[in-house]
């Protein structure tokens, strides 16, 4: 099938299996490695992304479903060589180790602060209860999610980050839980 | 000695690593493309225990893009035996470990064929079309049952008993014979615990990718032990070593679960040699939690003598341990590990312990963060509240009257090692004030009288471990297969940069960072000017990697060690320039100066001297490049206290923590950041043991827990806010004073979790619970029902498996 998808602020048309998922083609075909893969469930989370400014599991969606949307991954955040707030917050609070969940964690992370601006230590659990990570217990995540919230002033993010929820009747991720 | 003019060590310094892991720009090694590389899929046993009577690859063969279909008859002549490095005893028995079934498959998830396709998908395709006939063999399952020998796993072994290990004080010479002091004993208790089986777990799946050109193999592996890999990869395939490369690139995690030589490691090598063309192998989730090595799983009993006072005067273990199918590169020595600790912090009499390693046809088990120290803490640490409870006794009160005093240091214990320092005092009262441990207990008196609905209870453990592995005279004494050894070279660049190659090999622990900040504390270089080089055996050919809490004291000595030639040789050189005696020449700040003069040379002047090498003193070497390697003669002994306090709901089962204070002596502290990160990920995997995680299997020995639906590793919702701090001894076998801490939280944790759930619920009548402490669990022993074991609550989830891997 032939699909064109905005990753990252670049278009790409490509001819691709119905079945390929989405994050393989972001990491075979683009080789967008940024994203990874980490279970098959949907259960950890590691390979989320933006699919037109909300998070979604990439494993869990197909390629064919991305035509004509706008997909950000971790590689499409920093802007001018500067990071995304989320970054600098998980690197000062040194919010990974081993760094394989990070990229996940991010996306699923601006996502939460789109929807949550301030969120308590409850809600910042809550909002990554989809994102696994081994290393690092969450405490520093937790602590990174609201250091960002104190640093992100409106319009942080690269343009597609933006969005006002009126467009969206309804929030549904497509795949994750 | 710091040559900075701000300490260094100690300093919070935020990762190097970082720039590259929160912008996507990673080196996995599932992100390598190589030209022609060829894909591997693994066709996986769904049965624990049967002969293969016929593999049937016709189908499979004809698919598109598929190159080639390989068995086990393939490999048969090549594929030699999976090394174990570890036989604990002269007449351990080990079975063949083949890398791909020939055969007979041993457990469910087990390697009986493999396609070669020009894509991932293409690969997993064909795994569908391979026809496998199976004649079922009897399953071995139950460790107990399994010693019967009514039904072996290796017939050809004839038994299924691999080993049995024994250490006794009397017979070493460190302490009294143990039955002595449980015959004189005036209380005497015994008790049985499990611990349950963990999958690793770690984030970033397996992956290997194999180069061949001109017969020289480049080895890329999701690897803890690139050094070691390649070793043993030239030991069983025979190619020679100096033709092997092994990187370790980026790796996401490993906990002791990528401390393996795989059977897809060797497959992708044989592969690659027989097609000539690179071949890359990454797993799904579902098969690496069928096929990479599991951990914990044994049975122990214990046995306690005392006095009616509280003061313990005997320790007898018993252990069943579960080794799965086959012998993995140290499973049989991950429960020896254990066998120096039980007896922990206090000052039994007489101690001795057994363990009997069982095979049985289920995932090889192997090391898992803190590897045989968790199960040791556990036992003892629940043997404390249970001889507490005994004698009516408060359980702090009882572990400080037992324990070794901070005065008493060195201290030789009854299981022979000699803890270098330490001070369980300073930590416990720390802990106590941190926890606020008299409310706590007054809060828990008024819910017990009130009948809450929510029981509080205060779980304890006042732990400590061995790590810095290890001494190699020891390990040889343990009969296990290498050293334990680490090397460092330093490599002084013209323009006063620097280069660190280590032996150790990071997969999360954050080496660049710590390693830079040892050398600019060292040698007065700027952190930033300092690279450190990891993780290949072309740039980095010796080391023994990264596990069992070794990498800073042993590691991280040895670069201390080269960074000290660096300086002496400097400072010769530095006198000859400065034409004085070498004696009047001081160093500070990066900088070498004349005593009492202005006279000076910074180390970059003294190292560009040296690399042109146009006068230097009579017989010096060009350059001022160093190596040292360094061999601990004693392990470190981390400690700490961990106090938790837990809420139960009586009606329901639920846990939750609602207060984890961890107060613990890592020693000298490098980088309080990363120490703090250490602790709060290794608490997460403790406190998972205790309330969430368990791998299962059915009656058939399929796993029943083979995706992260069902094996349940814990999110952030799942856990708590950690309270952590430190109290500090520095340990006396290594110059930086450090102690380890990669594995100290896991080993605290779980037994300071378990006993806080007893402790909200031993007043209803409940006396244990096994682990997983799952709602259910915890609810049916709150219903007076005496076995609340496994067998008949299952704490796993929704029980489906995909034993083809699920890929795509």
């Amino acid at each position: 099938m032939h699909i064109s998808v905005n990753v990252d602020g670049v278009t790409y048309a490509d001819e691709v299996e119905p079945r390929l998922l989405l994050v393989h083609y972001l990491r075979e075909r683009l080789s967008k490695t940024g994203t990874v893969v980490g279970c098959d469930t949907g259960n950890c989370g590691a390979c989320t992304v933006h699919l037109d400014g909300h998070s979604v599991k990439s494993c869990q969606m197909l390629a064919v479903q991305a035509n004509g949307h706008d997909v950000t991954t971790v590689e499409g955040l920093a802007r001018d060589g500067k990071l995304h707030p989320v970054q600098e917050a998980f690197h000062s609070n040194h919010a990974l180790q081993c760094g394989f969940c990070t990229p996940g964690m991010i996306m699923q992370a601006i996502d939460l602060l789109a929807d949550e601006p301030d969120p308590d230590d409850e809600t910042v659990r809550k909002g990554l209860e989809g994102n696994l990570c081994r290393c690092t217990g969450y405490q520093n995540i937790v602590r990174a999610v609201q250091d960002a919230a104190q640093r992100m002033k409106p319009g942080a993010g690269p343009d597609q980050e933006r969005h006002s929820d009126e467009h969206i009747t309804a929030k549904q991720p497509v795949g994750g839980e | 000695m710091t040559a900075t003019a701000e300490s260094e060590v100690g300093k919070a310094r935020l990762r190097k690593e970082d720039a590259r892991l929160i912008t996507g720009q990673t080196r996995w090694t599932d992100n390598l493309q190589l030209t022609g590389m060829l894909h591997m899929a693994v066709l996986r046993s769904p049965v624990a225990h049967a002969r293969i009577t016929n593999v049937d690859v016709s189908r499979a063969t004809a698919m598109p893009g598929v190159a080639l279909v390989l068995t086990g008859e393939d490999f048969a002549a090549e594929q030699g035996s999976l090394p174990c490095a570890w036989p604990i005893t002269e007449d351990m028995k080990s079975p063949a470990a083949p890398a791909i079934a020939v055969d007979q498959v041993n457990f469910a998830g087990e390697a009986v064929a493999v396609v070669i396709a020009d894509s991932a998908y293409h690969a997993a395709d064909a795994l569908e079309a391979i026809d496998v006939d199976y004649e079922d063999l009897p399953v071995v399952l139950d460790m107990e049952e399994a010693l019967r020998d009514n039904d072996l796993v290796h017939p050809d072994l004839g038994t299924n008993k691999c080993a049995t290990w024994v250490f006794d004080s009397a017979e070493a010479g460190s302490g009294t014979n143990v039955e002595d002091e449980i015959a004189a004993a005036e209380v005497v208790l015994e008790r049985t615990f499990k611990q349950q089986r963990l999958i690793p777990a770690f984030m970033e799946p397996r992956s290997v990718v194999v180069d061949v050109t001109a017969g020289m193999y480049t080895v890329w592996s999701a690897t803890q032990i690139p050094h070691i890999l390649r070793w043993m990869l030239s030991a069983v395939t025979g190619i020679s070593e100096h033709k092997l490369r092994v990187i370790a690139p980026d790796v996401g995690g490993g906990f002791g679960g990528k401390l393996q030589v795989t059977p897809e490691e060797l497959l992708c090598l044989l592969i690659a040699r027989r097609m000539g063309r690179p071949v890359k192998w990454t797993e799904s989730r579902t098969e690496s939690m069928l096929s990479a090595h599991h951990g914990r799983d044994q049975i122990q009993k214990i046995t306690m003598a005392a006095r009616r006072d509280g003061t313990v005067t005997g320790l007898k273990v018993e252990l069943l341990a579960d080794m799965g199918a086959y012998l993995r590169l140290v499973t049989p020595g991950v429960p020896i590990l254990g066998a120096f600790m039980f007896n922990s912090i206090y000052k039994f009499a007489g101690y001795r312990f057994v363990c009997t390693n069982v095979f049985t046809n289920k995932v090889p088990t192997d090391a898992y963060r803190g590897a045989g120290r968790p199960e040791a803490t556990f036992a003892i640490e629940r043997m404390m509240d249970e001889l507490a409870v005994e004698l009516g006794m408060e359980p702090m009160k009882l572990r400080e009257m037992n324990w070794i005093k901070h005065e008493e240091f060195p201290f030789t214990t009854v299981a022979g090692l000699t803890y270098d320092s330490g001070n369980y005092e300073a930590a416990t009262a720390r802990a106590m004030e941190l926890f606020g441990y008299d409310e706590l207990r007054e809060e828990q008196a008024r819910r017990r009288a009130g009948g809450d609905v929510v029981q509080l209870g205060i779980g304890i453990s006042t732990y400590t471990e061995m790590c810095g592995l290890a001494p190699s005279r020891v390990l040889g004494a343990l009969r296990y297969g290498a050293g334990g050894w680490e090397t460092a070279s330093i490599r002084m660049l013209p323009t006063g940069k620097v280069e660190v190659i280590t032996g150790t090999s990071p997969h999360g622990q954050g080496h660049e960072t710590v390693w830079s900040q040892i050398v600019a504390d060292r040698l007065g270089v700027p952190f930033e000017d300092v690279e450190v080089l990891h993780g290949d055996t072309a740039t980095s050919h010796k080391g023994m990697d990264s596990y069992g809490s070794r990498s800073l004291a042993v590691g991280g000595t040895a670069l201390v060690h080269a960074a000290d030639k660096v300086l002496a040789k400097a400072k010769t050189l530095a006198a000859h320039m400065m034409e004085c005696d070498e004696a009047d020449v001081e160093f500070a700040s990066g900088s070498f100066s004349v005593r009492g003069t202005s006279t000076a040379r910074t180390l970059g002047d003294v190292v560009l001297a040296a690399h042109v090498a146009h006068d230097l003193p009579e017989g010096m070497e060009p350059g001022m490049d160093a190596d040292a390697t360094f061999d601990p003669d004693n392990f470190s002994y981390p400690h700490g206290t961990h106090l938790c306090a837990t809420e139960v709901d009586t009606e329901t089962g639920l846990v939750k923590i609602s207060r984890y204070v961890a107060v613990d002596d890592v020693g000298t502290v490098v980088n309080p950041l990363i120490v703090d990160g250490q602790v709060h990920g290794g608490l997460a995997q403790g406190i998972a043991q205790a309330l969430y995680e368990e791998a299962t299997h059915d009656e058939m020995g399929t796993l029943t827990t083979a995706t992260f639906a069902d094996y349940l590793v814990p999110s952030a919702a799942d856990l708590p806010a950690f309270l952590t701090d430190r109290t500090t001894t520095p340990a006396t076998s290594n110059p930086l004073g450090a102690k380890g801490v990669g594995e100290a939280g896991t080993i605290a944790s779980t037994p300071a979790v378990v006993n806080a759930v007893l402790d909200a619920v031993r007043h209803l009548g409940v006396r244990d619970i096994d682990m997983p402490m799952s709602p259910e669990r915890v609810w049916t022993a709150l219903q007076g029902r005496e076995d609340t074991g496994a067998g008949e609550v299952a704490a796993g989830g929704l029980g489906s498996i995909d034993a083809q891997g699920g890929q795509a």
